[in-house]
């Protein structure tokens, strides 16, 4: 199974939360539902969806961040977690007589090296800097705790270096977090997530606070550093024009589910799932001839609770393609030709 | 605008003149946010003012409807409704103009609905305190307002409470509230910030309809230039308190003409500039506390010169329909001739 020519393997990866309902009974939010994905070397995979689609989860459950609930995620060769569930060609679980699923062996790989190959820029740059440590104790915090300086001068240096990698005035190291503006904040968390020099960056929102002024500068400068670092980044995002901008490839999620994945160019003109279809449609471009001429697919109706889920495929319940067969069983993820993958029975 | 063309002066239904807001700090120090606003807005059309945060688009539309916090106020300038000047209106009668003449809608539904009355029992306040209807008559009303916004079973709605609703249905109610006493005019202060792409679209569609149906004018107060793109008639650029640049969507949007504008669309990825590099827009965000003497735009602006430093630029014509505050078109100007 183990491919080379991918940096980042996820395979039916699945987190649910418990969540009490009454007095004694707990029952499961299914944040993340048998999600498969794979990310190359330098690659930007966009992942786009609805607040509460399970995009922030899935991220954080790759830097194990969440104890995963099942699945496999591969690491450059090296199996970071498996919950030893297995599964037959046609990607259905193998169970047992009793229903039970068949287990192999659990995995569970120590996380502290691998946090220098795989690290998170946060949405907020406001909540996520610590406002009593200075920019220089920021950046310099992750390469005190993998020991990656020796001396204090050395650590100096780096930071000083890594300053000035994201566009930071060298000078400020000894500010506090307050002193800069949003664009500034997110450089520096940017700052401290290369400090360690890893493979894979997952993005969560990192624009979505910032002005939309601000927001072009830190695009570029994402870009700017997977060119010179050749850094993969996994970029959450809920603005499809900067996802598309920034993205080789685009993961769409509705429900903690997996519904289509494509080249971003492809995935653009050509969606083929329903969901992207609306999705799309309903993004507002910049530009008042085509708004106009624009036909929105507008969907009816919100996004179900994913405490009580439709059966079978997720969005049934709004898609105006829903037959009986939607209703009984999830339709499976399946490559549509030059790797865009759907999940719909209808398209 | 329209005065130019027509010859004859149409009724506006709203006027803002060389509008000045200031707030005081704590340090004793004043904050004016609104430097010197002006625009007129025709019955039926949607204004849309864009702007990032921190150019006074929210404290304009705060200023037209007198819901500035303690610290803040009218410095300066008018603000006319169908010809009279509102801002020497006493408490009592902008009350009545709040909800009945102008009604305003918010960013954050959850926030400006109250959680502890039913939605049905807070409709059913702002139809009576603005109408003579009874209480029954404001039921069958409010009930009535929530079908136009598209909430099914409204005899059902009415009894629950904001927590049972998701942010689009309380953005709906909020919109049925905003228009139950059919005000001439509805500010809406980013009102599909906070909601997620595909509820925009319907809350965006939604509004549109009921502009057509009921024909109130809307100002749609926004950060987002696809909103905008898609649903205004007229817009104007805000940057810094001031405006910028004025005229319909098109012009704006095809013939940009002030610095800060061709900036800001530049930035933004917009479907036809996927394959290049964003040209992004320098330097930090205005700092209000210290705005420059000239041009508030300068200090990030490739184009500025020696003469936007020291002097604000004057509003010029570039085009039918189409005004903008920089000195480039002054200068172009002058050598044009």
């Amino acid at each position: 199974m183990a491919n080379s020519e991918y940096l980042l393997q996820v395979e039916h990866l699945k987190e649910y939360f418990p969540v009490r309902a009454g007095f004694s009974k707990t029952i499961q939010l299914k944040a993340v539902d048998d999600v498969s994905f794979a990310i190359r070397p330098g690659e930007t995979l966009g992942l786009v969806g609805e607040s509460g689609c399970g995009k922030t989860t899935v991220g954080r459950t790759l830097l194990q961040l969440y104890k995963p609930t099942g699945g496999r995620v591969v690491f450059d060769g090296q199996v970071v977690y498996d919950s030893g569930e297995q599964y037959d060609e046609n990607g259905q679980l193998k169970v047992d007589a009793n229903g039970k699923p068949i287990l192999g062996k659990k995995v569970q790989a120590d996380m502290m090296p691998l946090r220098k190959q795989m690290q998170m820029v946060f949405q907020d740059p406001y909540s996520s800097l610590n406002p009593r440590m200075t920019v220089e104790d920021i950046i310099g915090e992750p390469l005190d705790v993998h020991k990656l300086c020796k001396t204090k001068a050395e650590r100096h240096d780096r930071v000083m270096e890594l300053m000035e990698l994201v566009g930071l005035n060298a000078e400020h190291a000894m500010r506090y977090p307050h002193e800069f503006s949003g664009g500034q904040r997110q450089r520096i968390g940017i700052a401290r997530a290369l400090a360690v020099n890893p493979k894979f960056i997952v993005c969560d929102e990192p624009v979505s606070a910032l002005d939309v002024s601000i927001q072009a500068q830190v695009v570029n400068m994402f870009e700017d550093l997977q060119e010179k670092l050749g850094v993969a980044y996994l970029f959450i995002a809920h603005d499809l024009l900067v996802v598309h901008h920034i993205s080789d490839r685009i993961a769409v999620m509705y429900l903690g589910k997996m519904m289509e994945l494509a080249d971003a160019d492809e995935l653009n003109d050509n969606p083929i799932h329903p969901y992207t279809q609306s999705l799309l449609s309903a993004v507002p471009v910049p530009d008042p001839r085509t708004a106009r001429a624009a036909k929105r697919i507008v969907l009816e109706g919100d996004v179900p609770s994913p405490l009580h889920m439709p059966s079978g495929c997720p969005f049934r319940t709004r898609c105006r393609y829903a037959t009986e067969q939607c209703a009984k069983a999830m339709p499976p993820f399946t490559d549509r030709g030059n790797g865009h993958f759907v999940a719909c029975w209808n398209k | 605008m329209s005065e130019v063309k027509n010859g004859n002066k149409p009724q506006y239904v709203l006027e803002v003149k060389d509008l000045h807001t200031t707030f005081s700090t704590d340090k004793g120090g004043k904050v004016n946010a609104v430097n010197g606003v002006s625009f007129s807005l025709e019955p039926g059309k949607i204004l849309g003012i864009v702007g990032e945060s921190g150019s006074g688009k929210s404290v304009t539309a705060y200023s037209i409807m007198d819901i500035l916090s303690e610290n803040g106020g009218i410095t300066g300038g008018q603000v006319l409704y169908k010809g009279e000047d509102i801002t020497k209106w006493d408490e009592k009668k902008m009350a009545t103009f709040r909800g009945k003449c102008c009604s305003i809608i918010f960013q954050d539904p959850m926030t400006s609905l109250n959680p502890v009355f039913t939605i049905g029992n807070q409709l059913m306040e702002a139809i009576m305190l603005h109408t003579d209807r009874n209480k029954a008559q404001a039921k069958a009303r409010a009930i009535e307002m929530l079908e136009l916004v598209g909430i099914n079973e409204p005899e059902k709605r009415i009894k629950q409470y904001p927590y049972e609703l998701s942010g689009g249905m309380r953005q709906r109610v909020m919109i049925a509230m905003a228009l139950a006493c059919e005000p001439d005019i509805l500010i809406a202060d980013e009102p599909t910030t906070a909601l997620d792409v595909t509820i925009q679209a319907q809350i965006l569609e939604l509004m549109q309809d009921l502009q057509k149906k009921m024909g109130m004018a809307i100002i749609m107060v926004t950060h987002d230039l696809g909103v905008i793109a898609s649903m205004c008639d007229e817009i104007i650029v805000m940057y810094g308190g001031r405006v910028c640049e004025r005229g319909t969507a098109d012009a704006i949007f095809y013939h940009p003409a002030h610095e800060y504008t061709k900036g800001l669309l530049r930035s933004i990825p917009s479907g036809s500039n996927m394959k290049e590099r964003l040209i992004p827009i320098g330097g930090t965000p205005i700092n209000m506390l210290d705005l420059p003497a000239g041009c508030a735009f300068c200090p990030r602006c490739d184009a500025a010169m020696k003469i936007c430093l020291r002097e604000q630029p004057p509003e010029l014509w570039v085009g039918e329909d189409h005004l903008a505050s920089c000195w480039c078109n002054v200068k172009s100007a002058k050598e044009g001739k």
